[in-house]
């Protein structure tokens, strides 16, 4: 089939009111930046729909682009016929046999824009519904509840048909929401916590924590590719790299050793904090599930996010390790994350963390030593790189 | 010089011999190595692995690294069948296959025990899915079948195959992509394939690379044993500078593939003139690949031909190279006619993206020259 345009309905934008339009200005510059390399597309916004103009492009490779934008409920790819009832007769028929075997029941809705039409709704309803029915095989009528509705819009210029429609990826628009920071680890969990907070619409961006020598340049290249992952839904984010070995050297010569954990992960919050008020973020977004470590019991965050008033978000809080693992898989990420390197959160892990660590203790403990420049230096000397899905590839390109 | 011998072996890209020398030299480091320098090593093992991966529209972790033809196909077959032993012991190919499937299979036949059913061509050097589907039996543990012949140049009808094994979740799918890469687009996804072999020197890459695609899943029975790189399919330490050259060759032959309509006009003008010719009798058949037209010379000697050419710097094969020093008859077109005069006396022009109609119109010439004077010495 060679279609005319895609209609893309917006879904849970829809109920918003007034800020609508800027919920649509950011769905419509998503469309516009994963269709850029084709040149003859255009796009249009209304209120209630969007049109991706195909001029000419193939639908396929835009139709597989279009399905991973956040914001979008569904959408159907449409095409143009003239106005004659030989030439909608035999499109339509093209169009039925296109769709054979994923339809059983169906029905034709025709509207008329245009009044001088020579045939009626009613009319064009029957010639077409009795055309399909006449020559394709093993289908029927059923206008209440139909497996395809083919929708058949007759306008001044021309005749506009739409049937199948394919679901969108949900959510709303990235970026529509306001900028948070990741806390990105390299493990499964916090890529599948980026990637369903884009999807509810926030701007992203990620903080890793590097300890060199204990961690490898490896361990940060895997971040980088689980950024880069994460990036082909928005296009690019940006990736702030700590040094964190200052720190964590100073916690495993101060700190008790069952309760390092405990303060390693409430410096690593306070690092963050730190990042996101110098970029403007609103919250901090961990891939933290409840219970799944030491870390991660109710006590354990208590104890750990006493040292902010920042909202910490948790997208995976109540999900199991399953869940986790079968969208890191969707998204591509769990390749990633499996590959075999230590990490800051692996290397420096106490036999014997306490899960129910107290505030006082914790607090009691850390009061002996001075962290404030610790902190300072490593928010100053954290590395910034934007990642893209295109730069990876870019990068060493003469080898390639 | 005029080289028409392309499924022999191709020239090598001048930019992929660039990046073999420049990760030789600057990336030396080994994979494994824990250091920075294995780290860059690695980096661009992985790189080179996803550029191919994008190229083949398959995953990442389905795509390995090998030395060529021969080992890709030895690791398909035999480390498939010896880890199916237990479901099995009949294996299903053609008559037609490359060497290092056909002995390979022979071999698991003598020696371990196989037993192997070889299909039969038609005169267009097809295999038959009917005949396939007769042969195949509840024991049957793997089907192997080339894309495209290299002799001949015929198309094997591997997405009927698919279909077909798809009732026989026993017989693992094994396709020899070698000469068919690069130039005849395959679906390995929709075609049902759980192995593919394919060499990069066929499409402008290095001797001594190659990639082997095992869907995931598949579990092979290692014929090295070692440090386990490459999954454990391919032990030994990988060829950083070679993968890299694969990725590149792959590219850049996908990209001539998509910009060139040259092949097909080139190879209509040989197929016709080459026809015209007395005493020429066209061996491939006509829905064969544009680049590679086979004929034979009954009554002359296809080696003296051969060296009759390359006097006039012209550079064509009798059969295929690997078996072409053996002195015997081509197996593809005897297969086919069951003319043994016919498969003693064939010549197999192969074409790559780079030949003209221009060399095309000199090599034609200069065969009509050859064949009239070999034709009155001979007499």
């Amino acid at each position: 089939m060679k279609y005319d345009h895609i209609l893309i309905r917006y879904g849970e934008i829809s109920t918003k009111k007034r800020n609508r339009k800027i919920f649509v200005d950011r769905l419509k510059s998503h469309i516009k930046r994963a269709l850029k390399d084709f040149e003859s597309i255009q796009v249009e916004a209304d209120r209630d729909r969007m049109y991706v103009y195909l001029n000419g492009t193939p639908h396929e490779e835009v139709v597989k682009r279009i399905h991973g934008i956040f914001g979008i409920q569904s959408f159907s790819p449409a095409f143009k016929i003239e106005k004659d009832a030989e030439a909608m007769k035999e499109s339509i028929l093209r169009y039925g046999e296109s769709l054979k075997g994923r339809f059983t029941t169906f029905k034709i809705s025709a509207r008329r824009a245009d009044k001088e039409f020579s045939y009626s709704t009613d009319e064009i309803n029957h010639m077409l519904g009795g055309h399909l029915l006449r020559n394709l095989e093993g289908i029927k009528v059923d206008v209440k509840n139909p497996d395809l509705n083919i929708r058949v819009e007759v306008r001044q210029e021309a005749v506009f048909v739409t049937g199948e429609v394919i679901p969108g990826a949900g959510g709303l628009p990235v970026g529509s929401a306001g900028r948070a920071m990741l806390m990105l680890s390299g493990g499964i969990d916090s890529p599948v916590a980026g990637f369903l907070s884009l999807k509810r619409g926030i701007e992203l961006e990620c903080i890793h924590f590097h300890s060199p020598p204990f961690t490898s340049e490896r361990s940060k290249q895997k971040v980088v590719d689980l950024t880069e992952k994460l990036s082909k839904v928005c296009g690019s984010i940006k990736l702030h790299v700590v040094p964190f070995t200052a720190i964590q050297e100073l916690i495993q010569k101060q700190i008790p050793e069952n309760y390092t954990m405990t303060s390693t992960r409430r410096l690593m919050l306070k690092v963050a904090d730190r990042i996101r008020e110098r970029n403007d973020g609103l919250a901090i977004i961990t891939g933290e599930s409840l219970g799944q470590v030491a870390s991660q019991t109710l006590n354990s965050m208590y104890a750990i996010n006493e040292v902010t008033a920042t909202p910490v978000l948790r997208p995976l809080i109540t999900m199991d390790k399953t869940e986790i693992m079968d969208i890191a898989r969707d998204i591509e990420t769990l390749d990633i994350s499996n590959r075999p390197y230590e990490d800051c959160c692996t290397v420096f892990t106490p036999s014997n963390p306490k899960t129910k660590p107290k505030r006082e203790k914790v607090n009691f403990y850390e009061s002996f030593v001075d962290f404030e420049s610790l902190i300072e230096e490593a928010v100053d000397n954290t590395e910034i790189l934007t990642i893209s899905a295109a730069s990876s590839a870019e990068e060493d390109s003469g080898l390639f | 010089m005029i080289y028409f011998d392309n499924s022999a072996t191709t020239k090598p890209y001048r930019e992929v011999i660039e990046s073999f020398v420049k990760v030789s030299e600057d990336y030396f480091g080994n994979p494994s190595s824990l250091h920075g320098l294995g780290a860059n090593a690695e980096k661009l093992l992985s790189q080179a692995r996803k550029q191919i991966a994008g190229l083949l529209s398959v995953k990442e972790a389905e795509v390995f690294f090998t030395s060529g033809g021969t080992e890709g196909n030895n690791i398909a077959i035999k480390g498939s069948v010896l880890s199916r032993s237990g479901r099995g012991k009949h294996i299903i190919t053609t008559e037609i296959e490359h060497a290092s499937v056909r002995a390979a299979c022979e071999q698991l036949e003598a020696e371990f025990g196989f037993e192997v059913t070889f299909l039969k061509p038609d005169r267009d050097g097809k295999i038959s899915p009917k005949d396939l589907k007769e042969a195949l039996r509840e024991d049957t543990i793997l089907v192997s079948v080339m894309h495209v012949n290299n002799e001949v140049g015929s198309i094997q009808p591997i997405e009927d195959i698919g279909a077909i094994l798809k009732e026989y979740p026993n017989a693992l799918f094994h396709v020899d992509h070698v000469q068919g890469a690069g130039k005849i687009p395959l679906n390995l996804k929709n075609s049902g394939i759980d192995l593919c072999t394919l060499s990069a020197h066929k499409f402008h890459g290095l001797k001594g690379t190659g990639i082997i695609f095992i869907k995931e899943g598949i579990r092979l029975f290692p014929l090295f044993s070692g440090g386990s790189q490459e999954s454990g399919i391919r032990s030994g330490t990988e060829n950083v500078a070679g993968a890299v050259s694969v990725a590149k060759a792959l590219r850049m032959v996908t990209e001539d593939r998509n910009s060139n309509n040259r092949l097909k006009e080139v190879n209509s003008y040989l197929r016709e003139s080459l026809d015209a010719i007395n005493g020429i009798e066209i061996n491939s058949p006509a829905e064969a690949v544009s680049h590679i037209l086979n004929f034979s010379l009954p009554g002359i000697k296809s080696e003296v031909f051969v060296h009759a050419l390359e006097e006039r710097n012209i550079y064509v094969s009798t059969t295929s190279a690997c078996s072409s020093r053996k002195k015997s008859v081509s197996k593809t077109v005897y297969s086919m006619f069951d003319s043994e005069e016919r498969a003693e006396s064939t010549v197999r022009i192969s074409l790559s993206y780079q030949n003209t109609l221009q060399e095309a119109r000199a090599v034609v010439q200069a065969i009509a020259e050859t064949v009239s004077k070999l034709k009155s010495v001979m007499r």
